[in-house]
């Protein structure tokens, strides 16, 4: 949070527009200039726009959800319970318990998530925090390729089914053939990313061609492409490792597996370098092409796009085309980089629709969905550690990060909460 | 039914203006035609095919059907093509296929593919069907919930939600209580609380409906897996353990041969479907209140402007939806499954919501939506039972893979109420 303080800039009379939010946010229109008094004071403009202003609302979010996370873990931890079974007699036993759960899971997701102060070496205190990056990959890769649609106007739930046609593609690339290095793994992604964006393509296809609403599209296909690539796992000319009676496949072979990034004491590995590349990529495809242009124009007004001469099929197959290869590297990621033992069914690991909160918190901006990538890795890496250390289950992150989503969509329900003033006041 | 003549639109020049998707059923047919045919030309079946029409207390026993396999599917190719060169006969006339001719493909289609995959043994088809509707609970009142949300203007991605914290309500207080019945209404609450969320945020804030939909259902699966682990798990035998409700006949109309037992020997929440699918039905098309409600979703400031509470109309409409669907919540821990899991409803909303869509946001084909989707799993699982010579993971694949060349083919543009999704701003 940004302390602004009277020293600062002097605050102009015109509301600083810091919302250009489109998804998940309608009504932060500016109000009328006309009731504001020309001559109030500075501080009380800067402390305005400091109330009225989003960062603000975000940092509100994340407390107000993980409020509601603290209580969880309240009433449902068993010393808790057992205090308030003669609260009357000690209450301070309550408190006391109550202060040791939340406390404790609070200092377990630090310790999981960024810096380990019990670690005995500096390798393993710092290691959280390499932890977190390797979980923000695929969530940031996933996550962009959902913002791209959003920016579009469309809405991609297939995450599910472009991830698992992309892992299992990198998978079969790397299962089998055999090459050096410098061209199996660069082959594998590609594979991955390109059958993914095909799988993506026929939401698109559809939609372009016969009107069929993507969302229908998308959820069908993420049940087919589960059962495509389960009965691929479970033939042996496909993907099944040979000799296994499991729908796994082999491991994946050491010349196609995303190299370490910190050596080998640590699990973080190239897939968040890739991640970094695509936000880049994203952020110059949407701001700085005629495409990513068309994207836009597309998603703010269909009809207006198609009388400027846009191909408004074209844009929506070439955007579900990217968001479906984007998608499938994060399958591609998990695949040849967190789990290579060899892939299942589950390599998806629900980051398909983990990412469309991803793309949400971050506004379908690329940086913003990678700072949202990488505050999720966090609760994920955080969790775990949580999980293992306090016992409390890692689906809490679940709800602390469905409920920031939803906290920081409505700006006047977060302000109302804390009595702060809205723009119109 | 949508058997609605267009009639033949010429522009000045008296060339017929081109009605968009005219061509697409007819297509789509002829896809599945030669799918059909290929069966048999590709791997031909020995062996009869006996349908077994019967079950025990039937007033009088239909004889079991038994033919050669590979005549069942020509036959059924042959009624394919014709139903086909119909529809291609009016698309060339410039006109609409009648909905009744598309059902009728569907079922020559599906006869023909059973009795194929059938070859040798015997299908219980009144099994088939039973179990068909059973599975098909849940969907409709999902898909009945979200037609009324959305017939409203409020876009309800949150039904999965809605049906898995309708489950988890259910099956808390049917274990604390000891009465199923109190599990019913602690669903119907649950569905509410969902329902009372997707308000707040969507009617009262304005933020995207869609999203605010997605997270819920994200929300509720983290809650409810949490307290799955943390308390329930712990404490099953008194949490989750939920009494179930017992199959009811229907005396008399349970003896019908064929019907009864698909219709009549069920539990009580499938008679309570029947009743829903007609009651909301009769009163969005037949009453003060369902004009308003679709008033509000067409039109919201026509509404206002005649004096209709927009805003209330909305909150009253979303959260009887959440009542609706959290009753196909309980049917999850009150007649399927033994107690509660996590993600139990697997998907299940995501179907229901497709099922909207399809059914052009009108209960009654949404509901018959809800039930094809239902048939399609339950063939999936009877055949896997008496060996099906097709992978089981195909099988499982074919109601989506159907429901994509239906949204696509047949359906097409499908027309969602003017002013769903659009929260209303008065002033």
């Amino acid at each position: 949070m940004s302390e602004k303080g009277p020293e600062n800039e002097p605050v102009e009379n015109e509301p600083v527009e810091t919302s250009d939010d489109r998804i998940g946010e309608g009504l932060m229109d500016s109000s009328s200039d006309a009731d504001r008094v020309p001559e109030a004071s500075r501080w009380h403009l800067a402390l305005r726009e400091i109330t009225t202003g989003n960062a603000l609302v975000a940092v509100l979010s994340v407390l107000l959800a993980m409020f509601f996370g603290s209580l969880m873990i309240l009433f449902t931890d068993e010393d808790v319970r057992y205090g308030l079974s003669y609260f009357f007699a000690r209450p301070s036993d309550t408190f006391y318990y109550g202060w040791e759960a939340i406390s404790g899971a609070y200092v377990s997701l630090w310790r999981g998530a960024v810096f380990n102060d019990l670690g005995g070496t500096f390798t393993q205190q710092i290691k959280p925090i390499t932890e977190t990056l390797k979980f923000a990959a695929p969530l940031t890769l996933a996550g962009l390729g959902i913002g791209l649609t959003f920016r579009a106007g469309l809405f991609n739930i297939g995450g599910r089914g472009q991830m698992l046609l992309g892992g299992a593609a990198a998978a079969f690339v790397a299962v089998k053939l055999d090459l050096p290095m410098i061209v199996h793994l660069p082959l594998a992604i590609l594979a991955g990313a390109l059958v993914a964006a095909l799988w993506g393509g026929i939401a698109g296809i559809l939609k372009a061609l016969t009107g069929a609403h993507e969302v229908i599209v998308t959820i069908m296909l993420n049940y087919v492409g589960y059962y495509l690539v389960f009965y691929a796992l479970t033939r042996e000319s496909l993907l099944q490792a040979p000799g296994s009676a499991n729908p796994k496949s082999a491991p994946m072979p050491e010349s196609a597996i995303l190299p370490d990034l910190l050596g080998p004491q640590f699990n973080l590995h190239a897939g968040f370098l890739l991640a970094v590349l695509a936000t880049f990529l994203v952020w110059w495809i949407l701001n700085r092409s005629s495409l990513g242009y068309r994207f836009r124009a597309v998603g703010e007004n269909p009809a207006a796009a198609r009388a400027a001469g846009i191909n408004v099929g074209v844009a929506y197959v070439s955007a579900f085309m990217i968001s479906g290869a984007l998608v499938g590297l994060a399958g591609v990621n998990q695949v040849l980089g967190s789990v290579t033992d060899g892939a299942t069914s589950g390599l998806d690991a629900a980051i398909g629709f983990d990412a469309i909160t991803v793309a949400l918190l971050g506004r379908s901006r690329p940086f913003g969905i990678l700072a949202a990538g990488v505050l999720f890795g966090a609760f994920k890496s955080g969790g775990f550690f949580m999980q293992a250390s306090e016992g409390i289950p890692v689906d809490i992150v679940l709800v602390v990060q469905s409920l920031i989503v939803l906290f920081l969509a409505a700006p006047p329900l977060v302000k109302a909460i804390f009595r702060l003033p809205t723009k119109e006041a | 039914m949508s058997a609605v003549d267009l009639p033949v639109q010429a522009d000045a020049q008296g060339v017929a203006e081109r009605i968009p998707g005219l061509w697409k059923p007819p297509i789509v047919m002829g896809v599945f035609t030669i799918l059909v045919a290929l069966l048999v030309l590709v791997s031909p079946r020995d062996g009869d095919s006996t349908f077994r029409w019967s079950r025990e207390g039937d007033w009088f026993a239909i004889p079991d059907v038994s033919l050669p396999a590979n005549l069942i599917v020509w036959v059924a190719v042959l009624l394919c093509l014709l139903c086909t060169a119909y529809a291609a006969w009016r698309s060339y006339s410039r006109l609409k296929t009648p909905l009744v001719v598309v059902a009728a493909f569907a079922l020559f289609a599906v006869s023909g593919f059973l009795a194929w995959a059938v070859a040798g043994k015997t299908l219980p088809v009144v099994g088939l069907l039973a179990g068909a509707l059973a599975l098909a609970v849940p969907l409709v009142f999902g898909a009945l919930g979200g037609v009324l949300g959305e017939r409203a203007g409020v876009v309800n991605i949150a039904i999965d939600g809605q049906l898995l914290f309708g489950a988890f309500g259910a099956a808390i207080t049917a274990s604390l209580t000891g009465s199923p019945w109190a599990g019913l209404v602690a669903a119907m609450v649950a569905g509410m609380l969902v329902a009372l969320l997707l308000g707040l945020f969507a009617i009262t804030y304005w933020v995207e409906q869609v999203i605010v939909g997605v997270v819920l259902n994200v929300l509720v699966i983290g809650f409810t897996s949490f307290m799955f682990s943390q308390v329930l798990s712990e404490n099953a035998g008194t949490l989750n353990n939920p009494p179930h409700f017992p199959r009811l006949e229907i005396p008399l109309l349970s003896g019908v041969p064929v019907l009864g037992p698909i219709f009549f020997r069920q539990t009580i929440l499938v008679y309570v479907m029947y009743a829903a699918v007609f009651l909301v039905a009769w009163a969005l098309y037949r009453s003060k209140w369902g004009l308003r409600v679709r008033a509000v979703g067409e039109h919201p400031k026509a509404a206002d402007t005649v004096g209709i509470d927009v805003i209330a109309t909305r909150y009253r409409t979303v959260l009887l939806a959440g009542a609706i669907v959290g009753i196909g919540g309980a049917t999850y821990t009150l007649v399927s499954v033994p107690s509660f899991g996590r993600e139990m409803t697997g998907g299940a909303g995501y179907i229901a919501l497709a099922a909207v869509i399809f059914g052009k946001w009108d209960p009654i084909k949404a509901t018959l939506a809800a039930l094809l989707f239902g048939f399609a799993s339950n063939v999936e699982s009877v055949l896997s039972v008496i060996g099906s010579p097709v992978p089981s993971q195909f099988m499982l694949m074919l109601p989506y893979v159907v429901t994509i060349f239906a949204v696509a083919g047949l359906v097409g543009h499908s027309r969602a109420p003017a002013a769903d999704g659009v929260p209303y701003r008065k002033g």
